[in-house]
């Protein structure tokens, strides 16, 4: 049964659209996987079997009806628990969001969910993340870390890292995360799967609890880049709900990843193979992109001047605008609420505040008020968003050189748990190469290159190659890592240890 | 920071990380004020770096510019019911959300 879970995205809707196997089979071999291996993975805060499998039978009945099936028939696919489900609790990987047992119960479905539902996906559960998705490891998570498939002694990334290891240890076909500096790239070169972040406002953020609303962007991890594109096929396009969301037409995604990549223009920027990067990720993404250019592209040295201040610059746009957004969560509402006898308001607010939050998302909150306060504005904040400019024009000007920028998507492998998350600015610093596209609104992705050699130390892990583009040029970066995919040396470390 | 903008030190201080956390509505342990007092000094340390760049004339970017949004037609439409809305409410009296009574804080 689990074998379907080992086959790409597209081989299993079409399995299911013909009638050679049932959404509910598929279904029920992906809650049999999570409840097999997530014990030990982590990945999964909820799981809704009752729902997944009623959302399964009710593709069956539309097959038996003779109605056409969506484009995810029978799909099984994980959601970051940021994102709203009704009827399924959302924690958003806080403790503010849950009341004893009892997790906040969304009323209402994030645009990306109905979407989903609409394409006849299967949706089995919630996955674990860093809280309110801060950190690059899952580790914040308020509940419990998730594991590393790959050696469970390791972080999967984060912070959609229960969506990545999901994947990765096909518990389920397709995931999503939502990605504000790497969180969906980062976990995907960790944990050997295609993970995409589209272009700022390609994908509606409706139903996704915010975290830094200028940088936020819902994208999907699959085993596959064209899995991974026919998903963001079925989940991209203009949503009246969200203001920020782009009207223009959705790309051919999936068509995009049968196309040549011959004479396409590659830039490799130096200051992305600089200090700090691990030499055997290093090698493997230099020879990836030595593929690209036996493929047909044309490899050009690149500059991105302003690259060494985007972690800097991140971190005080993403924490001013965090600080702003948490402000919902004071108890009144929903969620948490630790209301101190004769205590008065405030004292509701600020305990329910200090219960709530885990550490890293107070941390954040603070750093984003204080870069906000009075006196402080212009020096932190101002002189952030000037900054962001110059490396928007940064890409500007590449773009105008090359179609796309290839890079690693993180400077070393998957690090040990407990390695960084005690030293916050060691943890900052691991997103450095995934911050510079969240900052100009790029779609980049990440996809397997070679992996490390096995060492005494540690077995072979995986390594990405990210792939940035031109606002809304989705569909070339879909060429050229199907085309890298088809040749890639990340195949034979398809499958993590059982 | 830059010269031309500099006000605060290279780090902060206790006093002033209880200042913050009060604008941010978070009751901080005395133990989480020392922890956090060093490591937001860490972090604004090196945020600092951003001083090094001359950014006179350049533009703040708040946001991307985005290529083209629509606002959805001003027409009324469903929200959310009045049910809906207090399901999740930790408290309810009087058919709203109770909270401890308050004057001004």
């Amino acid at each position: 049964m689990e074998s379907w879970l080992v086959r790409p995205i597209s081989e299993i809707a079409a399995a299911v659209t013909r009638g050679d196997v049932s959404a509910e089979e598929i279904a029920r071999a992906s809650l049999a996987a999570i409840e097999h291996k997530d014990p030990s993975l982590g990945a999964f805060l909820t799981v809704s079997a009752d729902a997944a499998l009623a959302q399964a039978r009710a593709v069956d009945a539309k097959r038996a009806r003779g109605e056409k099936l969506g484009k995810l028939a029978g799909v099984p696919v994980a959601l970051k628990d940021a994102l709203c489900t009704r009827g399924v609790p959302t924690t958003c990987g806080s403790k503010i969001l849950a009341r004893g047992a009892r997790g906040w119960h969304p009323p209402y479905d994030a645009t990306v969910v109905t979407r989903l539902k609409e394409a006849d996906a299967v949706l089995p559960g919630k996955c674990n993340m860093d809280e309110f998705a801060m950190g690059s490891s899952t580790e914040n998570s308020a509940y419990f870390p998730a594991k590393n498939p790959w050696d469970r002694s390791r972080s999967p990334g984060g912070s959609s890292g229960g969506s990545a290891v999901a994947v990765a240890a096909r518990m389920t076909a397709g995931a999503l995360g939502s990605d504000t500096g790497g969180s969906i790239r980062q976990p995907a070169a960790f944990t050997n799967v295609v993970g995409v972040k589209p272009t700022y406002g390609r994908v509606s953020r409706f139903g996704l609890v915010a975290f830094a609303s200028s940088l936020d962007q819902i994208g999907p991890f699959a085993v596959d880049v064209r899995g991974a594109a026919r998903v963001l096929e079925v989940i991209a396009g203009h949503d009246p709900s969200d203001a920020t969301s782009l009207a223009e037409p959705v790309g051919a995604y999936e068509a995009a990843c049968g196309k040549s990549p011959r004479g396409i223009r590659i830039g490799v920027p130096e200051e992305y193979f600089a200090e700090g990067l691990e030499a055997e990720v290093s090698a493997s993404v230099r020879t990836a992109i030595d593929d690209l250019a036996r493929a047909g592209c044309l490899i050009r040295p690149i500059k991105l001047p302003h690259t060494a201040y985007a972690v800097a610059t991140y971190y005080i746009l993403a924490t001013a605008e965090a600080s702003s957004n948490l402000a919902r969560f004071d108890g009144v509402r929903f969620g948490l609420r630790v209301e101190p006898p004769r205590g008065t308001l405030a004292d509701m607010y600020g305990q329910t505040r200090d219960t709530g939050f885990g550490d890293e998302v107070k941390r954040r909150i603070m750093l984003g008020t204080y870069v906000l306060s009075a006196g402080y504005y212009d020096a932190y904040y101002l002189k952030a968003q000037r900054v962001r400019t110059l490396i928007r024009r940064d890409f500007e000007r590449a773009f105008s050189e090359v179609d796309l920028i290839a890079t690693p998507t993180s400077p070393v492998p998957p690090f040990r748990l407990g390695e960084r998350v005690k030293d916050p600015l060691s943890m900052y610093l691991a997103d450095v190469y995934t911050l510079p596209a969240s900052l100009a609104g790029l779609p980049a992705l990440s996809l397997p290159c070679a992996p490390t050699a096995p060492r005494e130390d540690r077995p072979a892990l995986p390594v990405g190659l990210q792939l940035m583009a031109a606002p809304l040029d989705e569909e070339r970066l879909f060429t050229v890592a199907a085309a890298f995919e088809a040749v890639s040396p990340a195949r034979s470390l398809a499958l993590p240890p059982a | 920071m830059p010269t031309e903008t500099v006000k605060g030190q290279a780090f902060l201080g206790e006093e002033e990380v209880r200042k913050v956390a009060k604008l941010a509505r978070l009751e901080l342990r005395t133990d989480e004020i020392v922890r956090m007092t060093a490591e937001l000094s860490a972090i604004v340390r090196y945020v600092q770096k951003l001083g090094e760049l001359d950014t006179t004339d350049v533009v703040p970017m708040a946001h991307v510019r985005l290529a083209r949004t629509v606002l959805r037609e001003d027409a009324p439409r469903a929200g959310l019911s009045h049910d809906d809305a207090l399901a999740e409410a930790p408290r309810v009296a009087h058919d709203g959300f109770a909270v401890p009574a308050f004057v001004d804080d």
